[in-house]
């Protein structure tokens, strides 16, 4: 009995299937047909697409800033420099920085003692400098002041190379230094540097490399 | 009547540091957790983690990591990698674009800097260039010249074009013309100072170091079309570091 039960049935279904196929052939046409005619469709779709195109996050790679500090010019005093760097951030690790800066050479020691004739001018005193520096983020942390603040900060060493001018002269000038960023805020850092600024120069008679050295304090901000 | 002018002036630059500000992002936590560090780097410590299904502002990106607010208000750094397993509020995982390959052979300005020898002297370079095609572009580079005898600088306009931009060290080709200014050391000779046209061929190569940093190296040939009887060659070497915006 069962088995003509089940026979009974997957007759049926067979011919429900049939039947299904042939009004999916022609009759289903007609219901695609008319379907715009009736103005609205059956499914009101509930999906809420967003207005907005995707929103582009600002990014504030760049860090533009000024200083002050003293520069030791080898035979000449050190003296009060200022300036200003721009910087960008290509990776957490990684930056380049322009600096630009200036000062004004006080009077070696052979001026002094022969109390003669000036070596320089006024005009040639002021000296300019300008370097392109690679700089790399060496020790990222965190300053503690106080019990309950905390500032990232970081250490880094930056290596470039730029023009010293001075003295009617300019000079090819290699940057080795580091320095120290505190963020104070997310977008205001506190940075110290330290700098040596290695050129060659002949201006007291022979040629030599000089050190001169610097160290400034200054205020960024990132955009 | 030229204040109604400067008013609107004066309000468009008031206006422009909220421009683009009105909504942040928002992104929901699709991982377990996410991590929250005090500063944009690996090396500052995680102070908090916010959870799965848990609503994040993100406000700024600097290099890679991004500044969010959790819904409890807490503000931290998440990093790139991390925020990229969240979701957008439609379900769709977040799309955070980092200059690829593809963007690279794509670029379409690129600037860098470089340092090198031209014919005895230091020779320092800055450069901007445009893409007009994968293959073509504009370059202008501004140089200062450093030597024992004489310095100046050096202004120049040129053409370049890669054959095979898809290549991971490319090669290019040079053509161009400028302005070179040359003056001799005060401490030497009494030599007149002089700016002439110089023109140059050249050849070097791009290599991607990856992200948005590339290394260039190149050789180029100058001729100087002084005012004397004879034109003056140079040959210059330099390599330098650029990036790609």
């Amino acid at each position: 009995m069962e088995g003509g039960i089940r026979i009974f049935l997957l007759r049926v279904t067979l011919a429900a299937l049939g039947v299904m196929s042939i009004t999916g052939c022609f009759g289903g046409r007609t219901v695609i047909e008319t379907a715009p005619d009736e103005g609205e469709s059956v499914i009101q779709p509930e999906v809420s697409r967003r207005e907005a195109a995707p929103v582009k996050i600002d990014a504030d790679n760049f860090e533009v800033g000024a200083y002050f500090g003293l520069l030791s010019v080898e035979d000449f005093e050190t003296n009060s420099t200022y300036g200003a760097r721009l910087a960008y951030h290509i990776s957490e690790g990684f930056f380049v920085e322009g600096t630009f800066g200036q000062t004004d050479v006080g009077e070696t020691s052979f001026e002094k003692l022969s109390g003669g004739a000036p070596l320089l001018t006024d005009d040639q005193r002021t000296l300019t400098y300008y370097d392109l520096s690679i700089g790399y983020n060496l020790l990222p942390g965190e300053v503690f002041i106080g019990r309950k603040r905390a500032f990232p900060s970081a250490l880094y060493v930056v290596v470039g190379a730029g023009n010293t001018n001075f003295a009617d002269d300019d000079f090819f000038t290699l940057v080795l230094g580091a320095g120290y960023r505190m963020l104070l805020t997310d977008w205001l850092a506190l940075r110290v540097d330290v700098r040596d600024r290695l050129f060659d120069s002949d201006l007291l008679g022979e040629d030599k490399t000089t050190h001169n050295f610097e160290f400034n304090i200054g205020l960024s901000g990132f955009f | 009547m030229q204040y109604p002018a400067v008013i609107v002036l004066a309000c468009l630059c008031l206006a422009a540091p909220t421009y683009g500000k009105g909504r942040p992002y928002e992104v929901v936590i699709a991982e377990p957790y996410i991590e929250l560090h005090t500063g944009p780097g690996r090396g500052y410590p995680i102070f908090n983690l916010a959870e799965r299904g848990e609503k994040l502002e993100v406000h700024t990106r600097r290099t890679d990591w991004f500044k969010v607010r959790t819904e409890r208000g807490i503000e931290g750094w998440v990093s790139a990698g991390q925020l990229s397993q969240t979701l957008e509020p439609d379900g769709t995982p977040t799309a955070i674009r980092d200059p690829s390959r593809e963007d690279f052979i794509k670029r379409r300005r690129e600037a860098g800097f470089q340092l090198g020898d031209l014919d005895g002297a230091n020779i320092l370079t800055l450069y901007g260039a445009y893409l007009f095609t994968d293959n073509l572009s504009l370059e202008i580079s501004a140089s200062d010249i450093t030597g024992d005898f004489s310095s100046g600088w050096m202004l120049s306009a040129s053409l370049v074009h890669q054959p095979f931009p898809g290549w991971y060290v490319s090669p290019f080709f040079t053509l161009g013309t400028g302005v070179l200014r040359i003056e001799p050391k005060a401490t030497l000779v009494q030599a007149e100072d002089r700016t002439d046209q110089e023109a140059h061929v050249g050849f070097g190569f791009r290599a991607h170091l990856g992200r948005r940093f590339l290394l260039r190296a190149e050789y180029k040939s100058y001729v100087v079309f002084t005012k004397r009887d004879s034109n003056e060659e140079l040959d210059e070497w330099k390599a330098g570091f650029a990036f790609f915006f």
